[in-house]
């Protein structure tokens, strides 16, 4: 079932000095499908993101990512910006990083950089106004608007930013990485600090993106509602190594993720489990 | 006064005479403290080459008074002007003024920029300044591509504005080239050297940045002025030909373009020629500026300005984006200097100094980083208000600094403070300064 991989993660180390932030850490992520990345705070979850978005370069281990076309990209070997442009992989960030000072619209137009960059001829054609070039730019706006439509901030288009309140933020910063039409979506805490109505509301926008874009998600989150909800596979880590995986309801059910969720040891976890069965 | 009496009354801030007094009693006591040595105790070599000194206990009692006076009626006109937030300094209606001025503004300098060779065509002095003032224009524009929109804090633009001087200067004493042919060689030239700046400090953010680029424009200062053989060091480059409109040169001779007219010769028309020549150059700054920021690149020099880690995770190049705006800025600021070189007909490594690159970034700061309208407002009060406090002699520099404190405490983000998007889908709104990001670097 290898095939059915995007994203593969094999035994990926990270060190920072001589703290050892992620141990030989392997996992896989389906094609199509939600993977969550779970774990206590400090377990190496945004290391693994950083790690794959380019961010940080991995001390050792192999990053894989297979496209539909059957091209298979090495991430840790690219860098910096050619994750995104080459490796079609997008991301949130934990702390929303929008461009304050520009509008919704503006943010989900340079999130189309490269696409609109080959389409205004490197500047020249677009600095002489030529049809060609609008029409590419007249495109992207359409997609934006059809994205803010999505992330349903269509009538706040042209406010800034920064101005938005902090749920539509993180609406935003999702429209702006699927404005980049990435393979792999990564999402760095999607559902912190939104109320109960706003996460069932990115609930519903994370599937919609999965079963209607068929982008495959990789996501970071703390909220069990939003994990158990929607992901099609859990992975687990504590201290820089995978303790569990496998199906929402399976992982749930794991005492390694609970000891490590509750801080105790093992036994005492299955203790607590079957003293309450 | 109105609307200030209408806001809910400033009950925690302490009023009253006692107050008043207590606020200006410790001013003048600061005053005491720190004038009793500047102006109590005059130190001076006596003629036997030992110390001397003498007291001037009045005039510091005249300045402390003064402190003690001044604070009270600062205190009052503060209590007067009712508390200090941004509505408050700028009343309702003047703002609503200042927009409707503002739309119109534009377009009206515009007008009258293409009119001054004409209403003031017999004052040379007026001319020769005007000029002045839009050399300081396009470089305030082309700067500010790199610290306005990009967020690259530059100190040392003045190097390109030299690259370009020299640029034309050389090739066109050494080897006859016409002034056409070298504008965009200038032009190019200082956007090499704007590359080969950028290169270095692609990784420096803010005050390392700056000390970076400062020490980049001392080093070209000091390569043209040690570099003899070709600069002529010191001396600089002299004789540089005039500009030709378009082969015609603007002499008295038979081939001049009088003679060809059919018109009596007048020094005159080469200043006219030169005004017209560099309002071209500088709408022709501008018109490129406003097309970038609408192109993908524009709106990534922005969005660098705003958080540099989200646009590479949105897949934009950082590098070549920094040095797309260095080079940018760079080739504006050598058309420029190529253009004083042909102006002057002299040029010398004197020109070149850093309080050039301090009075253009200057310009930009003070105009609202990032807006075009602001940065030409900037040029013309700064280049022109300091030819206006000529008459105040020595403390020409006084009167300056006072008022660029008092912009600076008024409208802390330049005179042009909002941003204007550069798409919209319905209403076309512009953007408070306080989101608007300075850049990091």
């Amino acid at each position: 079932m290898s095939g059915d991989h995007i994203l593969t993660v094999d035994r990926l180390m990270m060190r920072f000095g001589g703290i050892v932030a992620v141990n030989e850490l392997s996992f896989a992520a389906e094609r199509r499908k939600i993977t969550a990345l779970i774990g206590p705070n400090g377990a190496g979850k945004t290391t693994v993101f950083n790690c794959i978005t380019g961010f940080y370069r991995p001390s050792g281990g192999a990053i894989r990512l297979a496209h539909d076309d059957g091209r298979t990209i090495q991430l840790e070997r690219l860098n910096d910006f050619r994750i995104s442009k080459q490796a079609k992989v997008a991301r949130t960030f934990q702390n929303i990083r929008l461009f304050p000072g520009m509008t919704a619209l503006e943010n989900l137009m340079v999130a189309q950089h490269n696409a609109l960059m080959r389409a205004s001829g490197l500047t020249l054609l677009g600095l002489l106004g030529l049809p060609s070039w609008r029409e590419a730019e007249q495109r992207a706006i359409e997609l934006a608007r059809t994205w803010l439509n999505r992330v349903s901030l269509l009538d706040r288009a042209d406010d800034a930013a920064g101005n938005l309140p902090y749920g539509d933020q993180r609406r935003l910063e999702i429209a702006r990485a699927m404005c980049t039409e990435p393979a792999l979506l990564c999402l760095d805490e999607p559902a912190a600090g939104l109320n109960a109505r706003e996460s069932g509301g990115l609930n519903e926008l994370l599937l919609s993106i999965r079963n209607e874009q068929g982008t495959s998600i990789l996501l970071i989150e703390h909220d069990m509602s939003v994990v158990m909800e929607i992901s099609d596979h859990v992975v687990v880590m504590d201290y820089g190594v995978k303790i569990a995986e496998g199906t929402p309801q399976a992982v749930r059910d794991d005492p390694k993720v609970i000891a490590a969720y509750l801080g105790a040891d093992e036994e005492e976890a299955i203790a607590v489990m079957e003293s309450g069965t | 006064m109105s609307a200030n009496s209408a806001r809910p009354s400033p009950a925690a801030q302490p009023s009253g005479s006692a107050f008043i007094l207590k606020k200006a009693l410790i001013s003048a006591l600061v005053a005491l403290v720190l004038f009793s040595l500047m102006i109590g105790v005059r130190t001076e070599a006596g003629p036997q080459g030992g110390l001397i000194y003498w007291t001037r206990f009045g005039d510091l009692a005249a300045l402390v008074g003064a402190v003690f006076g001044g604070s009270i009626i600062v205190e009052l006109l503060r209590q007067w002007w009712g508390p200090v937030d941004k509505d408050s300094i700028v009343p309702k209606p003047v703002q609503s003024a200042i927009s409707f001025a503002g739309r119109w503004l534009a377009p009206a300098l515009l007008v009258f920029a293409f009119l001054v060779p004409v209403i003031f065509y017999n004052q040379r002095y007026i001319l020769d300044l005007s000029i002045l003032v839009l050399t300081y224009v396009m470089l305030g524009w082309g700067l500010n591509v790199v610290v306005g929109l990009a967020g690259l804090l530059d100190l040392g633009y003045v190097a390109f504005y030299a690259v370009g001087a020299y640029s034309y200067a050389l090739l066109a004493t050494n080897f006859g080239l016409s002034f056409w042919v070298c504008l965009p060689l200038a032009g190019i030239l200082a956007a090499f050297w704007g590359v080969l700046l950028g290169f270095p400090v692609l990784r420096l953010r803010g005050d390392y940045l700056a000390i970076v680029t400062l020490a980049f424009g001392e080093i070209i200062r000091l390569v043209i002025i040690n570099w003899q053989s070709l600069t002529g060091g010191p001396n600089g480059v002299s004789g540089i030909p005039r500009p030709t409109m378009f082969g015609i040169p603007l002499t008295p001779g038979d081939d001049g373009l009088a003679a060809r007219l059919g018109i009596e010769f007048s020094p005159t028309h080469r200043l006219v020629f030169l005004f017209y020549l560099i309002l071209a150059m500088a709408l022709l700054t501008n018109w490129v500026t406003i097309r970038l920021r609408r192109l993908p690149i524009g709106r990534a020099w922005e969005a660098l300005r705003e958080d540099e880690v989200a646009c590479r995770a949105l897949g934009i190049n950082t590098t070549t984006t920094k040095l797309t705006a260095f080079a940018t800025g760079a080739m504006f600021g050598g058309f420029a200097g190529a253009f004083f070189a042909t102006r002057q007909g002299f040029i010398s490594p004197e020109s070149f100094t850093f309080q050039e690159s301090a009075l253009v970034l200057a310009i930009v700061v003070l105009g609202g980083m990032g807006s075009q309208l602001g940065v030409a407002l900037a040029a013309l009060a700064m280049i022109g208000g300091f030819e206006l406090f000529r008459g105040f002699d020595q403390y020409r520099m006084l009167v300056f600094g006072i008022a660029m404190v008092l912009l600076m405490i008024w409208r802390p983000r330049g005179l042009i403070g909002h941003r204007a998007p550069t798409v919209f889908l319905e209403r076309n709104q512009a953007i408070s300064s306080d989101l608007v990001k300075e850049g990091h670097g």
